[in-house]
């Protein structure tokens, strides 16, 4: 299979053409001809590596009414993903080499995206004794990522044990940052507002305690460590002090952490209800710069869908958590792009390189040059469109950006050359 | 008048003053009456939906709907379908399916009205959500301050006690803030709320300090619980340090009036003999509390169908 694109802005930058053959980028240059090659016009289009995310819920096994594999994988490659990892808190957990496997599988049986599963740090995510790492490490899913999300590993020694555990393999352990004691029925941010709405506060103290504690025990042994959904100021000032005394720490952050504050909250409408929960936006300005300046490495959709029923509640009742694979890119350019903190280079690093080189994902986040894997998307920076829920992908309705206009539109994504979305629809 | 009662936070000061003014005129026009009923919501059924167990707030609307000639129908979460997992949604859409203009609802989630007033076309009246909002509470309060002292604008009122986790202290903040009074939250640390410093209020530590200055003092209930939760030591020791005893009462200014939303822990954050002094409210309360209930029904419904 042979795909011509023509006249698209690699990482933004002059119209070139690139040749995709079996798999890889033959060629980039400019005015390629090939004959009986498919040609795809990307006249204004920006080309990007196929992005990388390194926390999704695909809920399969166990909750397959909320989101599947599938349904799932193709919400990713809609939103320009060409390779998602599978959080660890399905039912059963995912936390032996059977269960990972069976993601794995299921990925390769959908095709759309190379799913790479999350294994869990602790059996049944309870924080109580390591899972088999190795296994699942050895296992044909190559678990690289492990991870108890939904579940902070708290048990401080614990903590010690997996991160040192896991370097045999050159894993990593993300950490869900949330001291559990202070975060006892918390519901949203505590400050002014969750004063004023009578809501259970979830302290930025709870977050930054573990992020410091666990950059000191990653030092201390020589670890790597990932922390997961960095939602607070203080925590991209305990990253950044980190990071400039060489501690092998990456962190990732949310779109809607980058985008919604707290005051989300006011409506007591529980599809804003996440964890951790959207924060003031003085936070929001310093996620946004600490992803610029890169202390935060990457961005991460947390991709959360739930059932209706698990929503359509009394906001404690609900469960935490919202969609964005759909419009991880679309909040990126918003948040990033436009007020010119990122450039598309800068976009691409942040979500396709550095998240593919955090997971140890060798054909992803690649230069989009002659030889490589081509894994990439084609985005129409100047589309703009108003997110509406019934029209995603994905099986759950839980988008918090329903009704809210947002810049730039993913025309295509090529998974190994084949194209997985054109024209802005999943091929399968 | 909105459509709906959902926070006294939502209440602007004309507003506000209408239920307290309506309020007065309903007990005008029964008192020395020997049928306490008037007609005005003859045909109009409000459900009193309580998914918490409260006597005296369920009592007192079912009284104020009843006076004014509503069908009233109680529909208590235990032994019912929300026993057996029925989403609120699905309780309050079937509700309406019969024929329900009001809903009150008392809930422990916070926000929980919100949401109803987001599904249902009737009204809906907030009887107390989680630790948000008992707007109500807050109406019956000033209604009692403004017939006991004559006014509201400048009275200094203290509430003492667990403002963290009292809807009662979260609604009499900003309806009394709104009326032109004075509020002083008056807590230990631990049960302030975060956040407390943006709140229309000055805040003290220090109870005998706020007792002289004071027109008015209202004590919050503070649950046993908490102490197991560290937010004081012990029962004793908190009573020592904000408990309203008879020598804190003798503090007080000659005109200033002790309040209690109830139900009270006597011995705790109140002595039984300041209880039952001239100077409390607390009976008082109750019986103003199905007036203003009244008004705030008559407001939101009367209005409607005419």
């Amino acid at each position: 299979m042979t795909t011509l694109i023509k006249g698209a802005r690699v990482l933004g930058g002059d119209p070139a053409d690139l040749l995709l053959e079996d798999g890889r980028i033959a060629a980039v240059g400019g005015r390629l001809s090939v004959t009986g090659a498919t040609v795809v016009d990307a006249d204004g289009l920006v080309a990007l590596p196929g992005l990388v995310d390194l926390h999704t819920h695909l809920r399969e096994p166990g909750r397959e009414d909320a989101e599947t594999v599938e349904t799932g994988s193709r919400a990713a490659a809609l939103g320009g993903f060409t390779a998602v990892h599978a959080m660890a808190n399905t039912d059963p957990v995912a936390d032996t080499a059977g269960v990972v496997e069976q993601v794995w599988r299921l990925g390769r049986q959908a095709g759309l995206v190379d799913v790479v599963p999350v294994g869990a740090v602790t059996v049944g995510l309870r924080g109580e004794r390591l899972a088999e790492l190795g296994a699942m490490a050895d296992s044909a899913a190559r678990v690289r990522v492990f991870s108890d999300d939904g579940h902070c590993v708290a048990d401080p020694a614990l903590m010690r044990r997996a991160l040192e555990y896991v370097k045999a393999f050159d894993g990593v352990v993300a950490q869900h940052a949330e001291e559990p004691r202070l975060t006892a029925g918390a519901q949203m941010n505590e400050g002014d507002l969750s004063a004023r709405l009578g809501l259970t506060g979830w302290p930025a103290a709870a977050e930054e305690a573990v992020i410091a504690r666990d950059v000191l025990l990653a030092e201390h042994v020589g670890a790597r460590l990932h922390v997961c959904h960095v939602s607070t100021a203080g925590s991209v000032e305990i990253l950044r002090w980190a990071k400039s005394r060489g501690v092998q720490v990456t962190a990732e952050v949310t779109p809607h952490h980058l985008l919604l504050t707290e005051s989300c909250a006011e409506s007591y409408d529980p599809v804003f209800k996440v964890n951790p929960p959207l924060r003031t936006d003085a936070d929001v300005q310093a996620l946004r710069a600490g992803l610029a300046d890169g202390t935060i490495d990457a961005v991460a959709t947390d991709h959360a869908p739930h059932a209706v029923e698990d929503k359509e509640s009394e906001w404690a009742q609900a469960r935490p958590g919202m969609l964005g694979l759909e419009q991880a890119l679309s909040v990126v350019v918003q948040a990033l792009v436009e007020p010119g903190l990122l450039d598309w280079a800068g976009v691409a690093d942040r979500m396709a390189v550095r998240p593919a080189a955090i997971g140890r994902l060798d054909g992803h986040g690649r230069p989009l040059t002659p030889g490589e894997p081509a894994n990439l998307l084609l985005l129409d920076p100047a589309a703009r469109s108003v997110v509406d829920p019934a029209a995603l992908a994905s099986r759950s309705r839980n988008s918090p950006y329903a009704g809210r206009e947002l810049p730039g539109r993913v025309v295509a994504t090529f998974l190994r050359g084949e194209a997985t979305v054109l024209d802005g629809k999943a091929l399968r | 008048m909105k459509r709906h009662l959902l926070e006294a936070a939502d209440l602007d000061r004309d507003d506000a003053t209408l239920v307290l003014d309506t309020a007065a005129q309903i007990d005008q026009a029964l008192a020395g009456r020997e049928v306490k009923k008037l007609p005005t919501l003859r045909g109009r059924t409000v459900v009193n939906l309580f998914y918490e167990d409260s006597t005296r707030t369920r009592i007192s609307f079912e009284l104020a709907a009843k006076r004014l000639s509503a069908d009233v129908i109680n529909f208590s979460a235990k032994g019912s379908s929300v026993s057996k997992g029925e989403s609120l949604k699905d309780t309050a859409l079937t509700l309406e399916a019969m024929g329900s203009d009001a809903i009150v609802v008392r809930h422990s989630a916070s926000g929980a009205p919100h949401r109803l007033a987001g599904w249902v076309r009737g009204s809906v009246v907030n009887a107390g959500d989680g630790t948000h909002e008992h707007p109500t509470q807050a109406l019956l309060d000033a209604y009692t301050i403004r017939r006991r002292l004559g006014r509201l604008d400048g009275v200094r009122v203290a509430i003492v006690g667990d403002v963290l986790h009292s809807r009662v202290a979260r609604s009499n903040v900003w309806l009394l803030s709104t009326l032109g009074a004075e509020v002083t939250l008056v807590a230990p640390p631990t049960l302030l709320p975060v956040g407390v410093g943006s709140w229309p209020v000055q805040v003290s530590y220090d109870l005998d300090a706020v007792l002289p200055k004071a027109d008015v003092v209202m004590m919050l209930r503070v649950q046993l619980e908490r102490m197991n939760a560290s937010f004081f030591p012990s029962a004793r020791e908190y009573s020592r340090r904000y408990g309203l005893d008879a020598l804190r009462l003798a503090a007080l200014g000659d005109e200033a009036i002790v309040m209690h939303p109830g139900p009270m822990n006597r011995g705790m954050e109140i002595a039984a003999d300041v209880a039952d002094s001239v100077r409390s409210t607390i009976v008082e309360q109750v019986a103003n509390g199905v007036s203003v209930r009244m008004a705030v029904l008559y407001l939101l419904l009367g209005g409607a169908s005419s």
